[in-house]
């Protein structure tokens, strides 16, 4: 399949490709999620600014927080030990993601520019508190994970804005896990849940939960973590978060003719569960 | 667009319309069809290269950003007239039926097998997820693959 006619620039720096991006103009990273769309003629844009080899935008920092670089690949990501103790719902996450060919070119700044619903990194990005940070022709600005995921497919990025990084604090002392039900054939999160619990001395001193795949967006789920705050965790924490997390994404919930939107959502709780065994073990 | 891609230790210099996939640019502009195009949508891992190294499908990128870049095609594989090992390992335990989806196959197992000698066979099935074959139920590929990830363990 080829994608419709249009201009291509390959840009050597940030500045260069903002200047660059036409009305009608779109960044190419891996393309691992934009040429697909392209292929099906869902989109078209008439220009591709490929911020590919702009090396400013690619690797993985951990100092203080973790700070992962928008070109930065999902292979790359899995693999990084940094990332594996600093935040490893988002290594796991990351590794989940399509297969190894695909997490080889496919990019984190790419994947949630396009937002995918059923995609894995964002899920663990809303619950572990990533901020997003954006450059655009009059300066940057960051936005918080949970206001960037706008909606389905749709973004608080604006027309011919850039994501240039990824942060999130330091998560090494938490229990951080992400766990999906994958589709049979396409792997795409059914359902894919992030959890992030703080334990002091026992008890859960602040939990963090996002539900991905059965919404179409990732979704914070505070009604699950009022559940599972202060206590210890116990099997009847869990029931009560299993139980709220269903309330927390009624308003969102996403399905189709296999998996409906009442079945995903039956979903979201026991699969909040194996993440929350998950997280713990 | 003016590109310059080595394929197979060769540089290959065209004029390419930016919208050409590289798989396009390989079987079309190179008379490359070893490389096949399955799905067409990333999923099934027919048009399987490795692009300076590293596993790539090659129907989800364009031409011009393998522009400077190393290609390895299933034409590429073998050397000095010898097959490479994960070739000989498919021909060995029959590997294949039809055929469609081999070079893909053998392209991201031989990658595979060079990053993870005595792999698993469980850690072989996982991997080859990407990789999509409607006619052997995997068994005998399986089989090829943990022949050369054990060979290249030294087991």
């Amino acid at each position: 399949m080829w994608p419709n006619k249009f201009d291509y620039l390959r840009a050597g720096s940030v500045d260069e490709a903002l200047a660059s991006i036409s009305d009608d103009g779109k960044f190419l990273a891996g393309g691992h999620s934009l040429l697909p769309v392209m292929k099906l003629r869902l989109d078209a844009p008439e220009q591709l600014v490929d911020i590919g080899g702009i090396d400013s935008l690619s690797g993985i920092s951990a100092n203080g927080d973790l700070s992962i670089g928008a070109t930065t690949t999902h292979a790359e990501i899995a693999a990084s030990a940094d990332v594996q103790t600093m935040c490893a719902g988002l290594a796991s996450a990351c590794g989940q993601v399509g297969d190894q060919a695909v997490r080889n070119f496919g990019t984190i700044g790419g994947n949630i520019a396009h937002a995918d619903p059923a995609s894995d990194p964002p899920t663990v990005l809303v619950a572990c508190g990533a901020t997003i940070n954006i450059q655009g022709a009059d300066g940057s600005r960051s936005v918080g994970a949970e206001d960037f995921f706008v909606d389905l497919f749709e973004t608080a990025l604006d027309d011919g804005e850039l994501i240039t990084s990824v942060s999130l604090p330091n998560c090494s002392d938490c229990r951080c896990a992400y766990v999906k039900f994958p589709h049979p054939a396409s792997r795409y999160a059914i359902v894919g849940v992030a959890v992030c619990l703080k334990m002091d001395d026992g008890t859960c001193a602040q939990a963090d939960v996002a539900v991905g795949g059965a919404t179409v967006k990732a979704v914070k789920c505070a009604g699950a973590e009022a559940a599972l705050a202060g206590t210890t965790v116990d099997d009847a924490a869990v029931n009560a978060a299993a139980e709220a997390v269903k309330s927390d994404i009624a308003d969102w919930l996403a399905g189709d003719i296999a998996y409906p939107e009442s079945y995903r959502q039956q979903m979201a709780g026991v699969f909040l569960k194996r993440a929350i065994a998950a997280a713990q073990s | 667009m003016q590109v310059a891609i080595t394929v197979n230790g060769v540089v290959h210099e065209r004029d390419v319309d930016p919208r050409t996939l590289l798989v396009h640019f390989l079987r079309e502009d190179l008379d490359m069809t070893g490389t096949k195009i399955g799905c067409d949508t990333s999923q099934c891992g027919a048009c399987t290269v490795h692009l300076n190294g590293k596993v790539l499908k090659s129907c989800t990128l364009l031409a011009v950003q393998a522009d400077g870049a190393e290609v390895t095609t299933i034409e590429g594989l073998a050397e000095n007239g010898e097959h490479h090992p994960m070739q000989t390992a498919f021909w060995e335990n029959h590997g294949l039926q039809c055929g469609y989806c081999t070079p893909g196959m053998i392209m991201a197992s031989a990658a595979f097998a060079r990053d993870n000698p005595g792999a698993s066979e469980s850690d072989i099935r996982h991997y080859l997820e990407g990789n999509i074959c409607r006619c052997t139920g995997y068994h005998n590929i399986v089989k090829a693959v943990k022949q050369v990830a054990d060979a290249a363990a030294g087991s």
